[in-house]
């Protein structure tokens, strides 16, 4: 399976993607938006996974068991 | 329970396919090495300790942090936290792996920004000195001319070889908390091991508080500070024997020492305040140096930001056993006026005392931490 998909943009956003990068470190308009994307999703995905106020740390319960077992292990619980 | 600076506890650790990829486009990438304190950092950065901050600092932030005390979007934040170069030759947009003195491999970072900074500039703005005798100006001048700025993803923590256990991160500390039904918990923060006086502060605190989080910095300090291996030792002999063992907690901080003063105070309670924490130990001439700073200069410090800060500090004064009371105090609460009628050490006596094999006062350190401190200086001797 092709690890890469095809994404449509408008053109006029394209390019002026392209005049942004000149003279940066990206070698093209596709490296900035997968790194502008990957900030933006990466974090979008650790907000989802907390609860609305982003105080309480999120886990699932896998993750809830292993810490609570850490924490037994040191005595704490 | 309280939230993190900024708003919202960062997680900077990738997993899953986002892991998988940074860990493919890093095998291609140049390679930056981390210094000790940078590596610190990053394990800091990548686990919400210093939440808000999601990477190294570009020059509007540090700017900022060094003239305002502030990020450059307005939260306070005291000191830098920047990557320096060491010859690699990058610009903005590129990936670069980070990895540890060792060659393994700790994240990537994604560069905004590479720039230069006027050293003397930085240090008198956050270590208040440029004066190259501080141990933190020394820092800046051994570094690079150039830093790289961008958020990072952690692949790996730097590995350790002790301590690992208590590792606990923000989101793990916070878990404890809630578990334990603490509403209320106070950080001690400490580079080295706990005397009395500094049980006394804990123990004054606790008195007012759910929970005690002892927490002290584990990274990089000066090679005359004791090891934190030792301290460690030094700390459960404590916990053991003279803390409730239910509202006393110890885990590590891996921070390296700024020993930014001030300033320094300010960032050791804001982290814990990201760890959960909501009240914090202010001592004497806290995260002090020499004498660049006064002894209640930290204290004053915060102060003219406490409406700004949401954990609240608890400021202590000196504290000594009071032989007229019999018990340990400070000059708010003890009977004893006259320096003959207080037992306090200084350092470099207790150091003198240590090395002859010789336990300090029952008044001024625990028998059990005396002797891992003496058996300590014994083996350093005989090395």
């Amino acid at each position: 399976m092709n690890a890469k998909v095809t994404v449509k943009i408008p053109r006029p956003l394209y390019e002026r993607i392209q005049e942004v990068i000149t003279d940066s470190g990206f070698n093209s308009p596709t490296d900035f938006i997968v790194f502008v994307l990957r900030d933006l999703v990466g974090d979008r995905a650790l907000e989802k996974d907390k609860p609305e106020d982003g105080i309480k740390p999120a886990y699932s319960n896998e993750e809830l068991a292993e810490v609570r077992r850490k924490l037994e292990n040191l005595g704490y619980l | 329970m309280i939230p993190a600076h900024g708003g919202r506890l960062v997680n900077r650790m990738a997993d899953g396919t986002q892991r998988d990829e940074l860990l493919a486009a890093a095998k291609s990438a140049p390679r930056l090495t981390l210094n000790a304190r940078e590596g610190a950092d990053l394990e800091m950065i990548g686990v919400g300790a210093m939440s808000p901050l999601k990477g190294f600092m570009n020059r509007a932030d540090l700017d900022s942090v060094v003239h305002k005390c502030r990020l450059a979007n307005g939260v306070v934040w005291p000191l830098a936290v920047t990557l320096s170069n060491k010859g690699v030759d990058c610009k903005t947009g590129n990936t670069l792996a980070l990895e540890d003195e060792g060659g393994n491999l700790l994240g990537v970072i994604e560069v905004e920004e590479v720039y230069s900074y006027d050293k003397d500039e930085e240090a008198q703005g956050t270590l208040g000195t440029a004066d190259d005798a501080h141990p933190g100006v020394q820092y800046l001048k051994s570094i690079g001319d150039q830093y790289i700025a961008g958020p990072i993803w952690v692949l790996d923590l730097p590995k350790h070889d002790f301590a690992n256990e208590r590792r606990l991160t923000p989101r793990e500390t916070r878990v404890l908390f809630d578990m334990k039904g603490w509403n209320s918990i106070v950080a001690f923060q400490t580079r080295n091991p706990i005397h009395r006086a500094h049980e006394y502060l804990t123990k004054c605190a606790l008195e007012i508080v759910d929970g005690l989080l002892i927490h002290p910095l584990v990274g990089e300090t000066k090679s005359d500070d004791i090891p934190a291996k030792v301290r460690m030792d030094c700390y459960h002999a404590l916990l053991a024997d003279y803390y409730p063992k239910d509202r006393a907690v110890l885990a590590v901080y891996p921070q390296a020492m700024r020993y930014a003063g001030p300033r320094e105070a300010m960032f050791h309670a804001l982290l814990r305040q990201n760890y959960g924490c909501t009240h914090f130990i202010v001592g004497r001439d806290h995260a002090g140096v020499g004498d660049y700073y006064s002894t209640y200069e930290a204290q004053d410090f915060l102060k003219q930001y406490a409406s700004e800060i949401d954990i609240e500090p608890l400021y202590f004064e000196h504290a000594f056993w009071d032989k007229k009371a019999g018990a340990m105090a400070s000059s708010k609460t003890g009977a004893a006026t006259e320096k003959e009628d207080k037992i306090f050490l200084s350092g470099t006596k207790v150091r003198e005392m240590l090395r002859a094999g010789e336990r300090p006062p029952v008044e001024f350190t625990r028998p059990e931490v005396a002797d891992i401190l003496i058996e300590s200086m014994a083996s350093k001797a005989a090395v």
